[in-house]
Order: C-alpha cells, then structure tokens, then sequence
C-alpha cells in the first residue's frame, strides 16, 4: 500500500526490448482472465440463490413440485403473527447476544493469561483450540450425551459437589434447554475469539504497556485504559464473526434440543428447516430465513468500516 | 522483600489456575468422549444419581467394543471415504479457482482490486442457513436430489471466497520486487507466476488446501438439506444422524466416531491456525 505510484506501474517495455509482448504481458487483461473464473463461480452459486432466496419468500414454492408462483407478501403475513416465529427471532437474537456477552469476557481473560510466559503455554493454547477446530456437528452430539437426561455426567457432578438437589432435565425445561445451547456456543466460539485477541494483542508495541508501567499506572488502569481501547478493533473483529456463526447456526440447535421442549429454543435457521425443509413450505421457510439479512448488513457494514479505520491507523 | 516474593507467587498461581480452568473447560467433552468410547457398557450405562459411582474414571477395564462395532458394523468408514472424495474434489475445484484469483487481487487488478476482494471475502459470510433453501430448489432443478455431487457444487461456495482472500493477503506479502526482478530479467508476467511466485507460495496453497478441506469437514446443514440416503452421507452428517439405530443410541460408538474424526483434524487444524486467523483479520491487524 505504501508503494509510490511509479513502483506499481509495470515496468517499461524499453527494458526488456528482446521479446515480444504477448497476452501475458498484458496485465489488466491477464488479471480479468485469472479473475473470471472465480467471480463466475460465485456470482453463479451464492449471488443467483441470494436472489432466489428473496424471491422464495414471495412465492408459494413447496418442495417437492418446481412450479412457482407469486404469492406476494402471503408468506410474511402468515409468520409475523406466529408466536412460534416471534419465539425464534427473539432466541437468535438472545443466544447470540448472550454467548458473544460471555465470549468476549472470556476471551480477553484467557488472552491475557495466554500472553504471558508460563511452561507449557503451547500445550494449553493446541487444546483451547480444539473445540473450534472440531467439526460443530460432531461435538454438538458430544454435547447432547454429556445432558443425556439420564447419564448426565454434569448431573453427577453437581450431585456429588452438593450444587444442586433435584435432577436437572437439560432438553426438557426451556430455561435448562436454553442454558445448554448457550454454553455450547460459547465454548465452541470462545477459543476463536481467543486466538483472534491474542494475535491484536501481540500487535501493540511493548513500548506502550512499558510506558504505562513507568507512569504508575497498574495492571487494571492499565487494562482499562491502555489494553483494552487498543484491542477494541480486533475484539470487534471477532465479535462480528462470532456474531455470524451464531446466529445463522443450524447445528447446535439441531442436534441438542431440535427446538424443544415444546418448540421453545426454536431459533430462526432450525426454525426455517422445518418450515421450509421437513413442512415442504419453501416459501415460508425462506421469510423466516430472510429475518436473519438485517443482522448480516450491520455486521457487513461494521465489518467494512473496522477494515477501513485500520487502513487508515496504519 | 518477602511479602513480594509472596505476591509473585501468588500471580504466578492464579495465572497457573486460570490456563487450567480455560483449558479444562474447553477439553472437557472430549475427554468425555474418549472414556465414552472405551469404557464397558456396565461401567457407562449407570445412572447419574448413583453418588458412588464415579463416572470420570474406568471403573472396569476399558474395552475396544465400542470401535470394534464402529468401524465393523456401521457405514462409518463408507462415510468417511465419502467426505475424502468429496473433500478432495472440492478442494481441487477451489484451488483452480482461488489461486488464480488471489493473485489476481494481489498484484493485477490496482484500486477497484481492493474493493473486489472485500467482496468477494463478504460472500463468506453469507451463511448456509440463508441459501440452503433457494440452494434445495436449484438441486431440484439440476437433479441432484440425493447426490453427492450437489456437496460437490456447493461447497465451493464457501471455499473459494475463503480461499481467495487468503490466497490474495499471502500473494501480497510476497515481496514485488522479486517479481519485478524476474521481470528484468525477461520473464514474463505469466512466466513469474509459474516460475517464481507458485514456488514461493507453495505454502500458502497448503494452507488453502487444508482450509479448504475443513471448511468441507465442517459442514452439516447442507449434507442435512441435500443428502437422505445413509450410505451417501458425510462424515459429518452420518454420524450425528444415522449412526443411531432404533431409538437407542449407540453411545460408546458414537463417541468413539466424534473423537476419531475431530482429533486429526483439529491437529492439523492447529497447525495452521495463524495463518488462518491472519487471513481472517487481514483488514484488521494490517499484516
């Protein structure tokens, strides 16, 4: 980026006048040829079903037959009044602010203790990965036997340390039921953000943190006052992703609770699959989807915006 | 002088205390996942009310039952070998695509070059869970209800604008002038691509590569929405769906697969992590 304009020119023909120029020399042209085929992928499989994906929403299209018609705003007039609907926007909406809530607390915490030197460092930081690095469906049945409603090894736990009484149904009570999903989002977005931390943390310039130091500040003044406002565009970072995996996530739902007990932890993306998929109502299925877009622009725009205020830091 | 010996000490046992409890929390089902998948039936099968019974140790000799009847008489190793070659498949289809197009972005493309690459990487987040249904209404149109070739078509989706933006943000930190050198020297723009830059970032593919291949790995909602046949399933999707027969749950071998299949990929995972959050945060942290 710091190149002046003549470095990025190509290099004048005159320097090397032995070959003759051909197409690979050409450079705009060369870079649209290498470029096309994957714009073309793209625009073709997520640009053309974005589009079918708002049009679905106005359509009657069911599964199972290809025909479709316009059924104009029928499909949201048949949602927006739903409570099962109302009841899904509103835990995508809770599952996600929550366990981003928890994330970021538990991210810093663990990056500050990450960052400092202690034996076996490398050890803890390969495991505190692993619950990222696992396929999501996989450890969300992991999950779903560890609240087995009867072999329940946290029951036990909690038995054992005298924490709880009664026996605690996971899947059965919606506040239980929702206190499960919860925690798998967060360990399983925790270490990511972690990570994400750990490396804006490695980017300030000791000299700062020294600085403080040698002005009397302490460890909390200088958590509050010099870490954490520098850390704030990439804890953004990992919020906005955090943000997006969570809240479009299909699999944790769907594999713990599949939106019970009594359709209480319906979230809108399991929500959709049954509507759109298992109820065969294409076009119902993609309204309640489409509720979903609102939270992607902010996060698009957020994104793009933490993007350009640091190109413009450096 | 000894009271801050003390304190240090003590800072020194709760940052000690604090990586444990991360770490603890964060392995914690998968260690319960391997004592699932080797202990005898008798000794995981006891309640959880049953105070005596400690369920965080063997308490009868571990067995090899469980992974014997995984890998004997379920579909896993066909699920498996299907997740291979689709894997395999689909990361070729993203690295023709993403190479070409990171570098691309990276040296050819100047000012609106940039802005392509921000969108290209913003089609990364938009989510499976907004396109699998217009998605099973294409499938339908192509045919490919059932087949594993509608995985196949997919999965680029998200492969290549991941694998694009890396490519892009690794093509980029190779340094010009070495291409510009080439260049005096009577190579052509193509002739360095070939010659020097893929040489030089050969690393960069193998990131792509097994990102490519995770991200495939990753996947359930669309082997959900496109697959119904058990013996087509991916990994991924088989064995939280059908590795369950009747209404009891194989417990031992279920758990057996989860680990089985999660712990090679999170070490290869954890080996290329940096780069991966590098690419991740390219616009963030400038690199």
């Amino acid at each position: 980026m710091a190149l002046p304009r003549e470095a990025r020119r190509p290099l004048p023909a005159a320097v090397a006048p032995l070959r003759r120029r051909t197409l690979a020399d050409r450079e705009d042209w060369l870079g649209r040829l290498m470029l096309a085929p994957a714009l073309v992928y793209v625009v073709a499989l997520v640009g053309v079903p974005f589009a079918l994906a708002l049009a679905l929403a106005f359509s009657s299209a069911r599964s199972g037959s290809l025909e479709f018609s316009w059924v104009g705003l029928r499909n949201f007039w048949a949602i927006l009044p739903d409570p099962q609907f109302h009841r899904a926007l509103w835990n995508t909406l809770r599952f996600t602010l929550v366990s981003q809530a928890l994330v970021i607390v538990l991210a810093v915490t663990a990056a500050h203790v990450l960052s400092a030197a202690f034996v076996g460092r490398r050890l803890v930081r390969f495991l505190l990965l692993l619950p990222w690095a696992a396929p999501v469906a996989l450890a969300a049945i992991g999950w779903t036997w560890i609240f087995d409603s009867t072999f329940s090894v946290i029951n036990w736990t909690m038995l054992w340390l005298g924490l709880t009484k009664r026996w605690l149904y996971w899947f059965g009570e919606p506040q239980l039921a929702t206190a499960a999903i919860i925690i798998v989002h967060v360990w399983r977005m925790f270490p990511f953000a972690t990570v994400i931390t750990l490396a804006g943390m490695s980017a300030i310039p000791q000299e700062i943190s020294e600085a403080a130091v040698i002005d009397g500040a302490g460890f909390w003044r200088r958590f509050f006052q010099v870490n954490l406002p520098l850390l704030l565009p990439i804890i953004t970072v990992a919020v906005l992703f955090g943000v997006v995996f969570t809240s479009t996530d299909l699999s944790v739902v769907y594999l713990l609770t599949r939106g019970g007990p009594y359709n209480s932890t319906h979230v809108l993306s399991s929500l959709a699959f049954q509507r759109g998929i298992f109820g065969g109502d294409l076009g119902q299925g993609a309204a309640v989807a489409l509720f979903l877009l609102p939270v992607l622009v902010v996060v698009a725009i957020l994104m793009l915006r933490t993007a350009r205020r640091a190109e413009v830091g450096a | 002088m000894r009271t801050r010996r003390l304190v240090r000490y003590v800072k020194r046992g709760v940052l000690y205390l604090a990586a444990l409890a991360f770490t603890a929390f964060a392995v914690f089902p998968f260690y319960w996942m391997f004592l699932t998948a080797f202990k005898a039936n008798r000794d995981l099968y006891v309640g959880g009310t049953v105070l005596t019974h400690v369920p965080w140790i063997f308490n009868a000799p571990p067995t090899l039952e469980h992974i014997e009847l995984l890998f004997r008489q379920t579909l896993y190793l066909t699920w498996v070998r299907n997740t291979v070659w689709i894997g395999v498949v689909v990361v070729a289809i993203t690295l023709v695509l993403a190479v070409p197009a990171g570098y691309a972005l990276a040296r050819l493309t100047g000012r609106w070059g940039e802005r392509l690459g921000i969108g290209v990487f913003l089609t990364y987040l938009v989510p499976p869970t907004l396109l699998f249904l217009p998605f099973s209404r294409m499938i339908a149109w192509l045919g490919l209800q059932n087949s594993q070739w509608a995985l196949v078509l997919v999965y680029p989706t998200f492969t290549v604008p991941f694998c694009t933006w890396l490519m892009m943000g690794f093509f980029r930190s190779i340094p010009r002038d070495i291409e510009e050198q080439a260049m005096i020297d009577g190579y052509s723009r193509f002739a360095v691509i070939r010659k020097v830059v893929l040489p030089l970032g050969i690393s960069g593919v193998l990131t792509a590569t097994i990102f490519a291949f995770t991200l495939v790995l990753q996947d359930f909602v669309y082997a959900l929405t496109f697959i119904s046949a058990v013996p087509r399933m991916t990994v991924s999707l088989g064995v939280p769906v059908a590795l369950v027969r009747g209404d009891v749950f194989y417990w031992g071998s279920l758990m057996a697969a989860c680990l089985i299949t999660s712990i090679p990929i999170a070490v290869v995972y954890n080996l290329f992590i940096d780069r991966f959050i590098q690419g991740l945060t390219a616009g963030a942290v400038k690199g």
